[in-house]
């Protein structure tokens, strides 16, 4: 019976994404029909210029964006495990959890309204496009890396840290040789998480992008909304390797060290 | 270095996320103007401060139906869709908090992955699945069920299909959580007292598992109630969610006042199971 549940719930999970992917590979105009063995709409893909310019940007602003969450939810993560009680320590904690629980539309809307008006008062940002996309990227994705890297630290207790500090080592030199490489799988895993947030946000980039910035997946929706069509289909499948492999690697990357 | 440790994340916060929240809060009581950007902020330098709030955006929010239904209906689909999570979920995670050891974390890794692996191509297969021509129907057509394809796409079945494929894994985890936790000896206690397998799943398990329970509720109900996309693409034309009505505001009509009012109403009415949740989080 339990059993039962489950295999319906992987099917259930799993059924739609493995068609997706198989009739990808079919020689067929209409989307989910078998008509042989292909890869044109692959090629069809890789003409498609486009596209590959949206790739393009995607990707450059997934890597930018991860970097960035990484080395700030890094931080932050540090700071709500590591370190003691300061003043407004609440306040940093309720924000920096807020990025998980916003609603897209709200976190869309308020970034964008942030970037009008500092640029009415600052001249900066000149323009949305691929830098405001990356920076409201790395807000949401550097909630998710302090999570992660909390948990990672809560894990194991300040011991390892204080016995460097009681052998001599200065606080800049037990964090380098200790709490970095402690944190290290959690900051490729958060890194891995933040980058595959960003290749699969839709919501904030259209509000936060202006006439310039098109992502892939800002590309897809416009598609999608128009109906499936082949080329949509290779696509979400080529989506879909990318942020699985990107996935798979941060579960990996978490898993080796922490049981689940 | 621990002064930057903290002072650099402490002002990010502060400006990518206090800031707009504010800001937010801000232009909801501001007016609409024709220039751009279309609005006049509610404050003003005229010699000294001059306030001009404009309550308007809130009163229509309160006193036109059209925005009413949005939020009904994304307390309804929002609450369906958590709803089902649950029944589909609570098997599953008690289906791998069951498994033999070794198997648990393959399992839930298979629960996980789709959950990290794309959202729009998962709804784009759905739209393959359901449309006339799509895959459904054939088969369905196929064995001689139906004769003209039955319009699977664009309605409630659609919507809450594509909304519960998005969600499950939110729900499936919290549930894994508190029922590996779960005290077995419990279980083997009731069973020997002479408690059928019902009535020590009813008794037992379902109690120890309802904080767990709840959270996912939660997990799942917090985002679906502002989706945008799932609606837009595999929902009826008139299931306008507030995340759709927002959008709309914002992208066609381009009321920047009433679309900062609707943001600030959604996350009002999502305030208290926020609240309840990370309380539910802190007590573990």
């Amino acid at each position: 019976m339990r059993r039962l549940g489950l295999c319906l719930g992987l099917a259930f999970l799993w059924l739609p994404v493995l068609l997706l992917a198989g009739y990808a590979f079919s020689d067929s105009r209409i989307p989910f029909q078998w008509g042989g063995f292909s890869l044109r709409w692959f090629q069809a893909l890789a003409a498609n210029e486009r596209m590959l310019e949206a790739a393009f940007l995607s990707l450059r602003v997934a890597a930018g964006s991860a970097t960035l969450a990484m080395l700030l939810g890094g931080a932050t993560g540090w700071v709500l495990a590591r370190r003691g009680p300061f003043a407004g320590r609440a306040l940093f904690g309720a924000l920096a959890g807020a990025p998980l629980v916003l609603p897209e539309v709200v976190t869309g809307l308020s970034l964008l309204l942030t970037f009008v008006m500092l640029q009415g008062l600052t001249g900066w940002p000149a323009e949305r496009g691929a830098t405001t996309i990356l920076l409201a990227h790395a807000t949401m994705g550097a909630a998710y890396v302090a999570v992660v890297v909390q948990a990672r630290l809560a894990g194991m207790d300040g011991m390892l840290e204080e016995a460097a500090r009681d052998l001599g080592a200065t606080p800049a030199t037990a964090f380098r040789t200790v709490t970095l490489p402690l944190m290290a799988p959690s900051l490729v895993a958060g890194w891995l998480l933040a980058f595959t947030l960003s290749l699969d946000d839709v919501v904030v980039a259209s509000f936060v992008s202006g006439p310039a910035g098109t992502t892939l997946p800002m590309l897809v929706f416009s598609m999608l909304r128009l109906g499936l069509t082949p080329e949509v289909n290779a696509l979400a499948v080529a989506i879909l390797l990318l942020a699985f492999l990107a996935a798979g690697g941060a579960m990996l990357a978490l898993w080796r060290r922490t049981e689940l | 270095m621990r002064r930057l440790q903290l002072l650099v994340p402490a002002l990010w916060l502060a400006g990518f996320v206090a800031l707009p929240l504010l800001v937010v809060l801000l232009l909801s009581i501001a007016q609409p103007g024709p220039g751009v950007p279309p609005f006049l902020l509610p404050f003003a330098w005229d010699g000294g401060l001059v306030l001009r709030p404009n309550w308007e955006p809130f009163g229509l929010l309160v006193a036109d139906d059209y925005y009413v239904s949005a939020f009904l209906q994304s307390l309804w689909v929002a609450g369906g869709t958590a709803g089902l999570c649950l029944l589909l979920g609570f098997p599953m995670a008690l289906g791998i908090a069951r498994a033999k050891p070794h198997w648990r974390a393959p399992l839930l890794m298979a629960v996980l992955l789709p959950f990290w692996t794309g959202f729009l191509p998962r709804v784009g297969a759905w739209i393959g699945l359901l449309r006339d021509e799509g895959w459904v129907n054939g088969v369905l057509r196929g064995l001689g069920w139906i004769d003209a394809p039955l319009p699977l796409l664009y309605s409630d079945l659609a919507l809450f299909l594509g909304m519960v494929h998005a969600y499950l894994p939110f729900a499936v985890l919290p549930l894994y959580a508190s029922l590996s936790r779960l005290d077995l000896t419990l279980e083997e206690a009731a069973s020997d007292l002479g408690a059928t397998p019902a009535t020590v799943f009813r008794t037992i398990t379902l109690p120890l598992a309802a904080p767990g329970a709840l959270a996912a509720f939660l997990l799942v109900f917090i985002p679906a109630a502002g989706e945008y996309v799932i609606p837009e693409l595999l929902g009826p034309p008139e299931a306008l969610l507030v995340g759709r009505a927002l959008w709309q505001e914002f992208f066609q009509n381009r009321d920047w006042p009433v679309a900062a009012a609707l943001a600030v109403a959604l996350l009002a009415m999502l305030i208290l199971p926020i609240r309840l949740f990370q309380r539910l989080e802190a007590r573990r």
